[in-house]
């Protein structure tokens, strides 16, 4: 397992895009930090690259990688090996790679630059938001057999997630302006794992904006033991459910 | 005529032999190893104008009443106990001096406004370098003139607002001078109802259960260099005129009703040189006309300012508003305030002629904020691409923002303040 993995990983650097994934982030956030003498104000911006950009690379360049290399999976299949243990290796070395991008591209600068609670905060998030959509990734390309198609439901996925899961909670909120909304609220934000990042982040960074009244419910709750904990489960839940099921149907798969 | 003369000469030295008697003032000493054993029985004893010196000890006397023009002196802060029964010292006489004096567990009650130390009904009394502890009001000045309160030390230990006092409260007084007092652990720090004309400076003021300053009908007073922080709402200046802020600092005022300043129904005020600081929001407007706002700093706040459409004639220039959330919220569409010269950290305008002006002008309310005021839940969204796509859209066309809430020469660098 351990030398498919250092293959995967081998492969990946070679390609040249995860280096390039890496440097673009380096430069990004070095860039970010740099306009702004404000700290605060570079890891608002950051917040932002890391919700949007880190979920699309992560599942778009891990689904393409999956079906580029669909003929070197169907090779070690042949060979007397695991399915399962191919399967998680693939996973792993992709995790490895894009993690390592990302602690290297935004958690290098922003210990360099700013190193607080919030800052720390931010990259854990970055990492579960890379774990989870390597995760969808191998999901969607598991279940559909066509790379187009395949890419077309990775894009919705990151889509449904970043925007139209916002626009329909934004839609609910108003519909359902009359009722007390604060506690379901915090319901729907762990069913996304975008959305659970944000209020992580936010809880650290808008704490006297969101000092009103949900604001209070919400800190009561992420602020607590008992919300650290079930924020991480679902993030840790987020992170294997896609891999778990993507497994399941790859150990059944007709290649 | 000889007679006339003999009559002036007679008066004359009747008026100096009693000159010279008031001159002799006297010092009672109370203490348990000295000629007087309480401090009541010295006050019966001394004539106006006599010094009380009080040895360390602990002194309980029930409520001592002072109707003598007497100073009252403690060395080495002799304790004064109200045994949670009774208001411990209540003044009745003009130019009394009380100093150096620990007050301690005044009397409670839900009906009477029992208070550690009384002003009633006098001028120029002094209160200065007392401690007080566990208290229910802790001073209290009604129909009190030109009195000082100063250097004294107020905690309490007040769970809520109906079964707590306030720490420093004056009620239909005039010319007050309170200075460099601490208090804190009150309902209201400091409170003021009727009272004109008075300087509050140098306090601090803070985790008192609801206000740390609390103005109501009060007109032509000032405040300067105050610390107000972590009360549970802020400070409050309601139905006043003609209040100076300046030089104070309010921080750390967090919670669904906690503002910097609450200003409700005032007019004719100024403030300058405020520091705003990690407050829910730095200043709440309701129904306030013609208050001017120079050189304050809104720094880290939820929302810089909420000002309510019910406000006229209001100028905020040259302020410094960096790193709030969201810098101004209202809940209608007219204005009829003044934004100019503001520096604003979120503008992203040019200035094509380098003169430090922006050439387009700023919008300080963004959509989302007066989502955000309608809707709280809403907040949820924050900072969400959708939330910044709405955002940016509205910045293009304003339709739900309204249109003339904006400073139209806003400035690139920050002042410096």
């Amino acid at each position: 397992m351990r030398t498919i993995i250092k293959y995967v990983v081998v492969d990946l650097v070679k390609s040249r895009i995860v280096l390039a994934y890496t440097f673009f982030l380096l430069a990004m956030s070095f860039g970010i930090f740099n306009i702004d003498e404000n700290a605060t104000k570079g890891i608002m911006s950051l917040m932002n690259l890391v919700l949007i950009i880190i979920p699309l690379v992560s599942i778009i360049f891990s689904t393409i990688y999956v079906y580029n290399s669909s003929e070197f999976i169907e090779l070690l299949v042949a060979q007397p090996l695991k399915r399962k243990s191919l399967w998680m290796s693939i996973y792993s070395g992709l995790a490895v790679s894009l993690s390592l991008s990302f602690v290297i591209g935004v958690g290098l600068p922003v210990i360099i630059y700013d190193g607080s609670a919030t800052g720390l905060t931010l990259i854990v998030a970055g990492l579960f938001l890379t774990l989870i959509f390597t995760g969808i990734a191998l999901l969607a390309s598991v279940l559909t057999r066509d790379k187009a198609k395949g890419i077309g439901v990775s894009i919705l996925v990151w889509f449904l997630f970043t925007l139209i899961y916002d626009a329909i909670v934004l839609l609910l909120l108003f519909q359902f302006s009359d009722y007390p909304l604060e506690k379901p609220m915090i319901g729907i934000t762990m069913l996304n794992p975008v959305d659970l990042s944000r209020i992580l982040i936010l809880l650290k960074l808008d704490i006297s904006a969101l000092m009103g009244y949900t604001g209070a419910i919400f800190k009561e709750f992420f602020g607590s033991v008992t919300g650290i904990g079930l924020s991480a489960l679902m993030l840790f839940l987020w992170t294997i459910m896609p891999v778990w099921f993507s497994l399941k149907k790859f150990q059944r798969k007709d290649l | 005529m000889e007679r006339f003369i003999k009559i002036i000469q007679c008066s004359i030295i009747v008026l100096f032999c009693v000159s010279a008697f008031q001159v002799q003032a006297r010092t009672w000493k109370v203490g348990a190893s000295q000629p007087c054993k309480t401090i009541s029985s010295a006050i019966a004893k001394a004539a106006d104008g006599d010094t009380i010196l009080i040895y360390p000890g602990v002194y309980k006397e029930g409520q001592i009443i002072l109707t003598k023009r007497l100073v009252l002196k403690g060395t080495g802060y002799p304790v004064l106990d109200g045994e949670v029964k009774y208001e411990i010292l209540t003044i009745r006489s003009n130019a009394v001096t009380v100093e150096g004096l620990f007050f301690k567990n005044a009397g409670r009650s839900s009906y009477n406004d029992i208070a550690a130390l009384r002003i009633a009904d006098s001028r120029y009394v002094t209160v200065r370098n007392n401690k007080f502890e566990r208290t229910y009001f802790g001073i209290y000045a009604q129909h009190a003139t030109a009195c000082t309160i100063s250097n004294n030390l107020l905690t309490s230990d007040a769970k809520d607002e109906i079964s707590s006092g306030n720490g420093i409260h004056c009620w239909k007084s005039d010319s007050m001078h309170i200075s460099n007092n601490t208090v804190s652990g009150h309902r209201d720090g400091i409170y003021f109802e009727f009272v004109s004309n008075s300087v509050i400076s140098n306090n601090k003021s803070f985790q008192n259960v609801r206000y740390g300053l609390h103005f109501m009908f009060s007109n032509s007073d000032n405040y300067i260099s105050n610390i107000f922080s972590d009360n549970g709402a802020g400070v409050a200046v309601m139905f006043s005129k003609n209040i100076g802020m300046s030089n104070n600092t309010f921080s750390d005022n967090w919670g669904s009703a906690a503002y910097g300043i609450l200003m409700k129904e005032i007019s004719d005020c100024v403030a300058q040189g405020n520091l705003f600081k990690s407050n829910t929001v730095g200043i709440m407007m309701e129904g306030t006309n013609r208050v001017k706002m120079i050189k304050n700093r809104f720094i880290s706040n939820g929302w810089a300012m909420k000002i309510q459409a019910s406000c006229s004639d209001n100028v905020f220039t040259e302020n410094n508003f960096q790193s709030n959330s969201f810098d101004v919220a209202t809940n209608g569409d007219l204005v009829l305030s003044k934004f100019e010269k503001n520096y604003w950290d979120k503008y992203d305008g040019y200035d094509l002629n380098r003169n430090g002006i922006g050439d387009v002008p700023y919008r300080p309310v963004s959509l989302y904020s007066m989502i955000g005021e309608q809707n709280p839940s809403s907040m949820m969204l924050f900072r969400s691409f959708i939330v910044s796509l709405i955002d940016k859209a509205e910045k293009m066309l304003p339709v739900l923002t309204p249109v003339d809430l904006k400073d139209d020469h806003p400035l690139m660098k920050p002042l410096k303040l």
